[in-house]
């Protein structure tokens, strides 16, 4: 760990996928010890570039130079051979597996015969010299979410990889747990001991840590420079182009205080059979916004479920229109309730079914769009399906198209059509803008406020802070499957709201 | 669009079968046969002339209705490999009511036994769906159970409570007389099970293909949670599915009856429900297909005489080619999306 990271050249990186040119000459010079954000939008080309580096793709053209030679990356194993570690977005870590076994198990030359003494004494030496450090006796099922990216971070360096590709790090962890990783990050760099790419779309991060930035647009590199030297509004102009984003949709007074969604003392089990949600009770008025903040993993999922009849609730009532909601097709119907998640392939989708249909899940069996009730007008379907592409812009090769040949942003519009395009008293939404680009989050939240602009009672499950201060009426924190703060949009506070995730008031 | 999904199914499906051959045509070589030889008297037998494609046809007619057994479940997502305890129990159950039917007019009696073997086998394959919905039993190991529960029950009945000591060749129910028999279909050899299974496979494919029900099933299959946040009856559709599935193995049964035996007796159990398991899914649970794929695979058995005639081959040569299709079905599956010239231009 004494040795100085090679200094890396990327030259000239060019990747296409069939028609599409994902990584358009891009090149990135790294010096021993520089800390680099590569700054973009979803889409952008930053995956595809990274990956081209640690030989997941093999690049249509360009070099990689790592101490002054050109090496050819064929797998991510020479890529780690020549002290290439990448994080991801997403744990790698086995879960029943303690500390130390997840620490040693991903070395390539694990020996047959373990001993574990050594490796503990190794481990020990290993952690003094680093800026955090973790009870190597610990599983890491106990470990919290930023306890976990940490351990990531230990792990590559464990293994003797100097030059770190962070890929968007900090997606689940609370503001305190990213900066303190990032802090630490920065200061192993300025050390020299360390080279890191830190991957990401938050601006805060990039002119936060880095020293100096690429912004990436459609696969090409449109900026950049020494961090010192730029502004936000620099970075936002570079990243977003001449693309418009759609101003944020105004707050207007809503008179109701009508009761749209109400929770009761409700408890939920999650799949393990522990308690994720705990006696939790909420109202959420016609007309108001009521975002619920957490760190993920805190029992939101387990709320959205329920709600989303995906889950049947351990006790508590759930009430809409002041009355008993039994989740039946009908009752959401007659209420016009709906939802929104993430991951909408795996929540609100079938993949192997067509635009149409999957536009049509809502209202297949209404009179219009059936033949004498019982029917499926497959016409009807394509007509309304036609309808929806265009008004929400979804990029589509057609209506009959598979879900699954759509981009992901483009599922979530699909899913947003057929959620948002009725009127809607009641919504349910969860995370809806996670990983879509700036236009498509701002037209999302807009749309959100516009249900709730005509009387919607709208219930928003975020991860982003951001997104809840921008839309909510009210917040509230929802911390190991209790609700434990409330505040109103006037006093809420970022820093507070914050504090109560970490369940530090 | 569909024309490339259409086109990656047809090439990948006739690579199954290809590559299923090569490996029937080695099996056969080892044994120092030639191969072309054997496919020749295979499709002899089979196809070649009116009295094989009767055999075939004959072969066919319960593979349709125990391919439906899995095939419909399978679109709600659920593996029901239940189509041979199904088939017992409607043939069963199609034996205790036909024999009482004695004097009544042929075409109420066997209206009735037909109803009997369908709801009789759609109770079975039902049940198994209940117990999946409500109490999350495995529904392949569950039906899996069945067959063999439906096996000795019928063993048990046919030595016992309602054996027939006429019958002196094997164990084997009361009849329920020639009177109560349907014949074969006009000018054929061909018994009206053929009509039965080609009737309730396109019955079932307008079910699926143009009703809300079918949407709403394709949906269930498809992604449950999203079944589930569309609010959709999902007990009422998994049961409903296998009931209907369990339904057409029991008719299977009541055929087996009324057109072949007359009576129950281990003659039923002679794996018409396993391999309606193969005709679903070398018909990717499409109910039209089944008919095709049930009488490509009657046609392999119809022949299995021929072959062990002119060959010598073992009687189980056609399992060992039904057994290499499967593994060649299951293993295609894994190709879907894989080929570049099937995937749509970028958006």
């Amino acid at each position: 760990m004494t040795e100085a990271p090679p200094a890396v050249e990327v030259l000239g990186m060019t990747k296409r996928f069939g028609d599409l040119l994902a990584l358009d000459g891009v090149s990135l010079a790294l010096a021993p010890g520089s800390f680099h954000a590569v700054l973009g939008e979803n889409g952008a080309g930053k995956s595809t570039l990274v990956k081209c580096i640690m030989g997941y793709h093999r690049p249509d053209a360009g070099r990689v130079l790592v101490g002054g030679r050109e090496w050819a990356i064929g797998n991510p194993r020479q890529a780690h051979r020549l002290g290439f570690g990448m994080v991801y977005q997403h744990f790698t870590l086995v879960p029943s597996m303690t500390v130390a076994e997840n620490l040693v198990l991903g070395a390539e030359d694990l020996p047959a015969v373990i001993r574990w003494d050594e490796e503990r004494a190794k481990i020990d030496a290993f952690q003094r010299r680093m800026p955090f450090a973790i009870d190597p006796a610990r599983p890491v099922a106990t470990l919290a979410a930023g306890e976990k990216q940490k351990l990531e971070i230990l792990k590559q360096l464990f293994l003797g990889r100097r030059i770190l590709i962070l890929d968007e790090p900090t997606s689940v962890l609370t503001p305190d747990e990213a900066d303190q990783i990032l802090k630490a990050m920065r200061e192993l760099t300025e050390e020299h001991r360390l080279t890191v790419v830190l991957i990401t779309h938050k601006f805060r991060e990039a002119l936060g840590f880095a020293r100096e930035v690429t912004v990436l647009r459609a696969g090409r590199r449109v900026g950049g420079g020494l961090v010192k030297d730029l502004t936000r509004d620099d970075l936002a102009r570079m990243m977003i182009g001449s693309a418009s984003i759609p101003d944020p949709a105004a707050r207007q007074a809503t008179a109701s205080r009508a009761i749209g969604l109400e929770v009761e003392s409700l408890n939920v089990l999650n799949d393990k059979g522990t308690v994720a949600v705990r006696d939790a009770s909420l109202r959420v008025h016609a007309g108001e916004i009521v975002g619920v903040a957490g760190v993920s993993g805190n029992g939101q999922r387990e709320l959205v479920e329920v709600l989303a009849r995906q889950r049947e609730p351990a006790s508590g009532a759930i009430r809409v229109g002041g009355a008993v909601y039994a989740r039946t097709r009908a009752e959401m119907r007659r209420h016009r309730v709906f939802v929104l998640t993430d991951e909408p392939l795996r929540n609100a989708c079938v993949r192997t079914m067509s635009v149409a249909e999957n536009l049509a899940f809502r209202n297949f069996d209404d009179r219009r769009n059936t033949i004498g009730g019982w029917l499926v007008s497959r016409r009807a379907l394509r007509a309304q399906a036609r309808a929806l592409i265009e008004r929400y812009r979804i990029r589509t090769p057609g209506p009959q198209a598979r879900l699954e040949t759509l981009s992901g942003g483009n599922v979530q519009r699909t899913v947003l059509a057929r959620e948002l395009s009725e009127d809607v008293a009641v919504l349910i939404a969860q995370n809806p803008c996670a990983g879509l680009d700036f236009a498509a989050t701002a037209e999302i939240r807009a749309r959100i406020m516009g249900a709730r602009n005509a009387g919607a009672a709208v219930l928003l499950i975020s991860e982003d802070l951001d997104e809840l201060l921008e839309l909510a009426d009210r917040i509230v924190v929802m911390f190991e499957g209790r609700l434990v703060h409330e505040t109103s949009r006037e006093t809420a506070d970022a820093h507070t709201i914050g504090h109560y995730m970490a369940s530090q008031p | 669009m569909l024309a490339r999904s259409g086109a990656e199914t047809a090439a990948i499906s006739a690579a199954a079968l290809l590559g299923a051959l090569v490996l029937f045509g080695a099996f056969v070589a080892l044994r120092g046969l030639s191969p072309l030889e054997v496919y020749a008297a295979l499709f002899l037998g089979a196809f070649g002339t009116w009295f094989s494609i009767e055999q075939t046809l004959t072969q066919a007619a319960p593979l349709m209705l125990t391919g439906l057994c899995t095939a419909l479940p399978a679109r709600a997502g659920l593996l029901v490999i239940g189509g041979e305890g199904a088939l017992v129990v409607g043939g069963v159950a199609t034996v205790l009511v036909g024999a009482t039917l004695a004097g009544w007019p042929p075409p109420l009696a066997v209206a009735l036994m037909c109803m009997t073997g369908a709801l009789a086998g759609g109770l079975w394959i039902g049940a198994a769906g209940a117990l999946r919905h409500w109490r999350g039993v495995n529904e392949t190991i569950c039906t899996l159970l069945l067959n063999y529960i439906a096996i000795a029950v019928m063993n048990h009945l046919v030595t016992g409570p309602i054996r027939d000591f006429a019958q002196v060749l094997k164990p084997a129910s009361w009849s329920i007389g020639e009177r109560l028999m349907i014949g074969e279909l006009p000018g054929t050899s061909v018994h009206w099970g053929l009509a039965f299974g080609v009737v309730a496979c396109l019955l079932t494919w307008g079910l699926m293909r143009h009703t809300t029900f079918g949407f709403a099933v394709d949906i269930l299959g498809g992604n449950v949670r999203a079944a589930q946040m569309a609010g959709l009856p999902i007990g009422a559709m998994v049961l409903a599915t296998c009931f209907v599935g369990g339904a057409a193995a029991g008719l299977a049964g009541t055929i087996e009856i009324v057109a072949v035996h007359g009576f129950a007796s281990s003659s039923l159990v002679v794996g018409y429900g396993y391999a309606g398991i193969l005709v679903a899914f070398l018909a990717r649970q499409n109910p039209l297909a089944v008919v095709f794929v049930a009488i490509l695979l009657g046609g392999i058995s119809a022949s299995g005489g021929l072959l062990q005639r002119r060959f010598g081959l073992p009687d189980a040569a056609t399992l060992v080619l039904r057994g290499l299709l499967f593994v060649a079905v299951l293993a295609g599956n894994t190709l879907y999306g894989r080929f570049k010239i099937f995937r749509p231009p970028a958006a």
